[in-house]
C-alpha cells in the first residue's frame, strides 16, 4: 500500500493516536472477551434491572443479564462486521468503478448511472426495505448496508483509474503485452489502494452506525444477541432504567469515533489532490 | 456525510453538463430531464428490491388462519395486483405513479398518497428546524475554526464536529429524552403535541406555522417545545458536516488573490472578512445545506422512532416491518424526489452565483 504522505507520519498525529488506542482497546476486549467478561453474556442468572453496582459494574438488563459482559462480547460482533462491511463494499465498488473507469463508453455510463440512482435513494430506507424483505437478521442487514455503501467506492475508484490509466508507465506496460486484467490488478491497483483504504476508514464508522441503527429498529441482530444497537433498543423499551441503553450506545460512539479520527487524519495526510477526490 | 458526498457529485456532473450547453434554458431542461430519469430509476430500484426478495407480503399481512385458506390468499393477491407477471406489475405501478397514485398501503389499508400527505409535514417540520440549527451552529463554528486554524479552538472544534458525525442518533435521542424529559422535565415527551391537546387549524400541516398563522399562540408554543429535542438530535450529524465544510471553504477563500489584494490596499480585517469571505462562504454553505436537507428526511427514521414522531420515518418503519411494498416504495419515491429537486435547485443556484460557469 503506497500512500503519498506530505508531512510526517499520520500515525503520529494525536487524533490518530487516540483513534488507534480506542480501537486497540476494543480489539483486546473482543479477543479476550471470555477472560475479561465477569459473566456469561447470555446467562439470565442475576436479578433483573439491577442498578450498576460493585458486582455488575454497568447493571443488569430486564432479564438479568450482565450489561458489562454483554458489551464486551458485543465487540466481537460489531468490530469484525464493520471491517467486513468495508471489505465487501470495497470489493463491489472497486470492481464496478474499475470496469467503468477502464473501459469507458457505454459500460461506464450504464454502471455510473446505476450508482447515481442508488446514491439518490434514501440510504437507510433502502437498507430497511432490503433487510426487512430478506428477513430480519444480522447477515441480511450487512448485505443491506453493502448495497447502500458500494457506490461511494465505485466513484472514487473510477476517478482514480481515469486519472492514471493514460500514464506512461501504464501505456508502456500495455505495449509490452500486459492483459487487461494484469494492467488493472498489477499496474493500477497499487496506485489507488491507499486512497480507497482511507475512504474505507472514513466509511467504516458510517457503516457501523447504519448497521447498529438497523439492529436498533429490529431489522438486524435479533435477541438474545449482544449486538450493541439491539442492546440500545432494549434500553429504549425501558428508558427509566438508563443504564440499559446508555452504555451500549457509548460503545458504538467510541468505536465510530475511533474510525473517524483515524480516517480524518489519514485524509489530511494524503496529497491534496486525492484528499479532494475523497471529499467529493 | 454520504448524502453530502452524493450531492456534490451530482452537482459536479451538473456543472460539467453546464459547460457543454450554451444557454441557461438548455441547461435547465437538461438537468430536469436527468432528474426525471433518476426518478424513473428510483422507482425501478424500489420495485426491483421488492421483487427479488423472498419475503411473502401475504404471509405477513394475513394471519395464520387466513393463510391456510388458498381462496383468501388468492383474493388478497389479486386485490394488490400480485398475481400478475412482474413486468406487468411494474408497468401498472409506474403508470399509476405518474397519476399520483402510489397504491394502497397494506398495513394502514388506505391510499399511500393519503398516508404520505399526513406523515410528510411532520418530517418536513422537524427537518426544517434541524437544518436551521445546523446552518447557524455549523457556520459559526466553521468560521471560528478557520480563523483560529491549527490553534486550540480549531482543534477542539475538529474533535467536536467529528463527535457530531459519530453519534448514533437513536442513542442520542434516548439520552436527550431521558435527561430533558424524564429527569429534568424541561421538555414534553413524545409526539407532536401534548396528549389530548388541540391540533391547530389545518393549513400546511406544519403545526407551528399553522398555529401562528391562525393566532393560536399557545398551540404554537406547545408544538415548538415538542419539536426542540428531536430537531436538535437530528441536527447533530449535519452540524458536524457543515462545520467541516465551512472551515474548508473559508480557508480556500482566504487563499484567493482578491482577499490578499483587499488586505494589501489597507482594508480593515473585519471588513475583508465580512465582504470578501463571509458572503461567498455563506452562499456555498447554503447550497450544501440544501442537499443535506434531503439527507435529514431519511435520517429522521431513527429519531422519529424514539420520539414517536408521526413522520415519514415512522411510516417507513411500519411499512418495512409489515413488508408493505407500496408503503416503502411511496416513502422512497417521495424522499428521493425531494433529494433530486434539492440537487436541481443547488445546481441552478451554483450556476447563477458562479460567474465562471455562467460565461462558459
Amino acid at each position: 500500500m503506497k500512500m503519498k504522505i506530505s508531512k510526517g507520519s499520520p500515525w503520529r498525529q494525536p487524533l490518530a493516536l487516540v483513534g488507534i488506542s480506542i480501537l486497540a482497546f476494543w480489539i483486546i476486549l473482543a479477543i479476550f472477551a471470555p477472560l475479561i467478561a465477569p459473566f456469561d453474556p447470555l446467562a439470565q442468572d442475576s436479578d433483573a434491572l439491577m442498578n450498576p453496582n460493585h458486582l455488575h459494574w454497568l447493571g443488569t438488563d430486564s432479564v438479568g443479564r450482565d450489561i458489562f459482559s454483554r458489551i464486551i462480547y458485543g465487540a466481537r460482533i460489531s468490530l469484525p462486521l464493520a471491517i467486513l462491511l468495508v471489505f465487501l463494499s470495497i470489493i463491489v465498488g472497486s470492481i464496478i468503478g474499475g470496469l467503468a473507469g477502464y473501459f469507458g463508453g457505454w459500460i461506464d455510463s450504464t454502471l455510473m448511472r446505476f450508482a447515481d440512482i442508488v446514491l439518490a435513494f434514501p440510504g437507510i430506507i433502502l437498507a430497511m426495505a432490503v433487510s426487512a424483505a430478506l428477513g430480519p437478521q444480522l447477515r441480511n442487514a450487512v448485505l443491506a448496508v453493502v448495497l447502500v455503501a458500494w457506490p461511494t467506492y465505485a466513484r472514487l475508484v473510477r476517478s482514480l483509474i481515469l486519472s492514471s490509466k493514460d500514464s506512461d508507465y501504464v501505456t508502456a506496460s500495455r505495449l509490452l503485452g500486459s492483459s487487461t486484467r494484469r494492467t488493472l490488478l498489477v499496474d493500477l491497483r497499487p496506485n489507488i489502494s491507499g486512497s480507497v483504504l482511507v475512504l474505507g476508514a472514513l466509511e467504516a464508522g458510517n457503516g457501523l452506525l447504519l448497521l447498529s441503527g438497523l439492529s436498533f429498529l429490529g431489522l438486524g441482530a435479533q435477541p438474545p444477541s449482544a449486538e450493541w444497537g439491539a442492546m440500545v433498543s432494549a434500553g429504549a423499551n425501558n428508558f427509566e432504567k438508563w443504564w440499559i441503553g446508555i452504555f451500549p450506545g457509548i460503545a458504538i460512539l467510541t468505536a465510530v469515533l475511533a474510525f473517524n479520527f483515524i480516517g480524518d487524519t489519514l485524509r489530511d495526510a494524503l496529497d491534496p489532490r486525492t484528499a479532494k477526490a475523497l471529499r467529493n | 456525510m454520504q448524502q453530502i458526498k452524493k450531492s456534490k457529485n451530482l452537482t459536479l456532473a451538473g456543472n460539467m453538463s453546464a459547460k457543454v450547453s450554451s444557454s441557461f434554458a438548455k441547461f435547465i431542461y437538461k438537468r430536469i430531464a436527468v432528474g426525471l430519469l433518476m426518478m424513473i430509476g428510483i422507482t425501478f430500484v424500489a420495485f426491483a428490491v421488492t421483487q427479488v426478495v423472498p419475503g411473502d407480503p401475504a404471509a405477513v399481512n394475513l394471519g395464520q388462519s387466513a393463510m391456510s385458506n388458498p381462496e383468501i390468499v388468492a383474493r388478497w393477491r389479486a386485490e394488490y395486483g400480485l398475481d400478475k407477471p412482474v413486468p406487468e406489475q411494474y408497468m401498472r405501478y409506474i403508470s399509476k405513479v405518474l397519476q399520483g397514485d402510489l397504491g394502497i398501503s397494506q398495513h394502514s389499508r388506505r391510499p399511500v398518497s393519503e398516508d404520505l400527505a399526513e406523515y410528510f409535514p411532520a418530517t418536513i417540520e422537524i427537518a426544517l428546524v434541524a437544518i436551521i440549527f445546523s446552518i447557524i451552529i455549523g457556520f459559526s463554528l466553521g468560521i471560528l475554526s478557520a480563523m483560529t486554524r491549527d490553534r486550540l479552538p480549531d482543534q477542539l472544534i475538529r474533535v467536536l464536529s467529528l463527535t457530531g458525525v459519530s453519534m448514533p442518533t437513536f442513542w442520542t435521542s434516548l439520552v436527550v429524552f431521558y435527561i430533558f424529559f424524564f429527569k429534568l422535565g424541561w421538555f414534553p415527551g413524545t409526539g407532536r403535541l401534548d396528549p389530548g391537546g388541540d391540533e391547530p387549524t389545518h393549513l400546511t400541516g406544519l403545526y407551528t406555522i399553522d398555529a401562528l398563522v391562525h393566532g393560536q399562540f399557545s398551540i404554537a408554543w406547545i408544538a415548538l417545545k415538542h419539536l426542540a429535542l428531536p430537531a436538535i438530535v437530528l441536527a447533530t450529524y449535519t452540524i458536524g458536516v457543515l462545520t467541516r465544510f465551512t472551515r474548508a471553504s473559508v480557508l480556500e477563500i482566504l487563499g484567493n488573490d482578491y482577499v490578499r489584494s483587499a488586505r494589501a490596499k489597507g482594508l480593515p480585517e473585519w471588513l475583508v472578512i465580512k465582504r470578501h469571505v463571509l458572503r461567498p462562504a455563506l452562499l456555498s454553505i447554503i447550497t450544501v445545506a440544501g442537499v443535506a436537507f434531503g439527507g435529514l428526511l431519511s435520517g429522521s427514521v431513527l429519531v422519529e422512532n424514539v420520539f414517536s414522531w408521526p413522520g415519514l420515518g415512522q411510516y417507513a418503519f411500519k411499512s418495512a416491518i409489515a413488508l408493505d411494498l407500496p408503503g416503502i416504495m411511496g416513502v422512497s419515491i417521495v424522499v428521493a424526489g425531494v433529494f433530486i429537486i434539492m440537487n436541481l435547485i443547488v445546481d441552478f443556484l451554483y450556476r447563477i452565483i458562479d460567474p465562471n460557469l455562467r460565461s462558459e
